[in-house]
């Protein structure tokens, strides 16, 4: 379910990291609790955020959540299918539903993140 | 961590209520919430899904946290009427009424059900589960001057809810009650699934369907019969997300957003179930008085222009100023809309008048449009 090459942070967003540059998105558990998905407001290009800075925000039916980086680094693109197909993230938030593509700015960063196995026992906790 | 999980479970276990329908919902893979003290399904397979299959098919409902008060006695219908603006006296035995519990400033105690089990002596009331205390104590209070006597009977009744354009036909096949007779805001009692039900032609989606109350100990019974009946015709399990939804494309009330004790039921649009020519009620002289003097301010249903959602609480802006907050707001699935509700200043309700509303750091535009928002196709 949770790839092993990905780190994930405890908001529940997940990077895929990729010389320098990282794919991010909300995790499995995060579109879950959301629900149906309706829009997604995306940060403009070239936006420079700190880390844990909000990007942006999802909101479904019931309810709109930040969605927050990581990491700090330079906003290089962003899903614009989004825009028409919000519910990508529902249907595939590892793959398709990717939200943006940052340049990362100190990659020491993702030391604090976590690893696949080591998030499946975190939600694990919250579920319960 | 252990242990504190132990605790909370503990303490959760106390506080929230269960339905008796609480293990069958959690089989079903349902996500659970607290919702007015007790612990109710949300969302099923998802909210849009369970939305849709009420418009098009049918969706059944867990609505066993809604409160039922009943009031016995030689003086019931002159104690009800003396509670309600609607005229109670115009039901029959069988007959239902949509009315409120007013105070005497003409705001709403809560909104609620009449039904007229015996004609003049015994009355259910069916009211918001937020408010079995308050409403319990209320009416018994001034039941008080009557020949009446007055009964919380919330906690041994269940309730579920089928709605739908197939509903009768889920329906039919389980009840002895020929449903083809039963018209809208109409009840009888009868077996469902084998248990003594009172079965109404109510409901709070904006579709046709049924209410169905049982004392049984084992309504999970219904359920499953009812299930298994629609399963194969489209029929899925609906939580409170989707509840909500229907009920604000339909423009139904939804008490503690849409009206309060600060809201008269002329603000709040509802003048239909106010009949002045009836005789005294609470709240009477101030509704008259309201309606002389023109109201201030009215509840209207809006659109969102812009890309956005607008939500309860966000604040609502006229030329610039701020007047008031969103009542009830969300995406509504079936009209594909963002759409709400919110009091205006009475000047700026008409139809097609625009303001703004404040979404974090943006302004969306919205319009003021007709409600109900959904309005189902009666069959010819």
């Amino acid at each position: 379910m949770y790839p092993d090459n990905f780190y994930y942070s405890k908001d529940h967003e997940w990077l895929k990291v990729e010389g320098g540059v990282a794919v991010l998105g909300i995790t499995d558990f995060a579109q879950k609790q959301l629900g149906d998905i309706i829009y997604v407001e995306l940060p403009p290009v070239g936006k420079v955020l700190d880390a844990h800075q909000s990007l942006g925000t999802v909101e479904s039916v019931k309810s709109v959540s930040d969605i927050y980086s990581p990491v700090s680094g330079e906003v290089i693109e962003v899903n614009s299918e989004l825009a028409q197909t919000p519910d990508l993230i529902n249907k595939d938030p590892h793959g398709q539903g990717w939200i943006v593509k940052l340049k990362i700015k100190d990659s020491s960063e993702l030391q604090n993140l976590m690893k696949a196995a080591d998030y499946e026992r975190y939600i694990e906790g919250l579920e319960h | 961590m252990i242990v504190n999980k132990d605790i909370d479970f503990l303490v959760k276990g106390l506080i929230m209520k269960k339905t008796r329908l609480n293990a069958v919902h959690k089989e079903a893979g349902a996500r659970m919430v607290e919702f007015a003290g007790y612990e109710m399904p949300v969302e099923y397979s998802g909210l849009i899904e369970e939305h849709l299959a009420v418009r098009t098919k049918a969706g059944l409902f867990d609505v066993s946290h809604m409160g039922e008060i009943v009031i016995e006695g030689p003086e019931a219908l002159a104690c009800v009427q003396y509670l309600t603006p609607n005229d109670v006296a115009r039901l029959s035995p069988g007959q239902v009424q949509y009315t409120a519990l007013t105070t005497p400033q003409g705001t709403f105690v809560d909104d609620m059900l009449v039904y007229c089990l015996s004609l003049p002596d015994k009355y259910l009331l069916v009211v918001n589960a937020a408010n079995i205390d308050k409403d319990f104590a209320w009416v018994k209070g001034k039941a008080a001057s009557f020949k009446v006597e007055v009964f919380n009977r919330s906690d041994e009744h269940s309730q579920l809810a089928l709605q739908g354009p197939l509903a009768q036909e889920i329906l039919q096949p389980l009840t002895d009650i020929y449903l083809d007779q039963m018209k809208s805001f109409h009840f009888a009692f009868g077996k469902v699934a084998g248990l003594d039900c009172l079965v109404s032609r109510t409901g709070y989606t904006g579709e046709d369907g049924f209410e169905i109350y049982t004392l049984a100990q084992n309504p999970e019974v219904i359920w499953k019969a009812i299930m298994a009946e629609g399963t194969p015709k489209g029929l899925l399990p609906v939580g409170l997300g989707a509840r909500d939804t229907l009920r604000l494309e339909a423009k139904l009330m939804l008490y503690g957003n849409d009206i309060n004790e600060q809201t008269t039921v002329l603000e709040a649009d509802l003048k239909w179930i106010v009949k002045f020519q009836k005789g005294d009620f609470l709240g009477k002289a101030a509704l008259e008085k309201q309606l002389q003097e023109g109201l201030k301010r009215k509840l209207v249903g809006f659109e969102v222009l812009d890309k956005g959602i607008a939500r309860p609480h966000y604040p609502v802006f006229v030329g610039g100023q701020q007047v008031s907050e969103v009542c009830s707001g969300t995406f509504a699935p079936y009209v594909k809309k963002a759409i709400g509700l919110v009091y205006l200043p009475i000047e700026h309700t008409e139809i097609g008048s625009e303001f703004e509303i404040g979404v974090r750091d943006r302004r969306l535009r919205a319009r003021v449009v007709p409600t109900p928002f959904y309005k189902r196709e009666k069959k010819s």
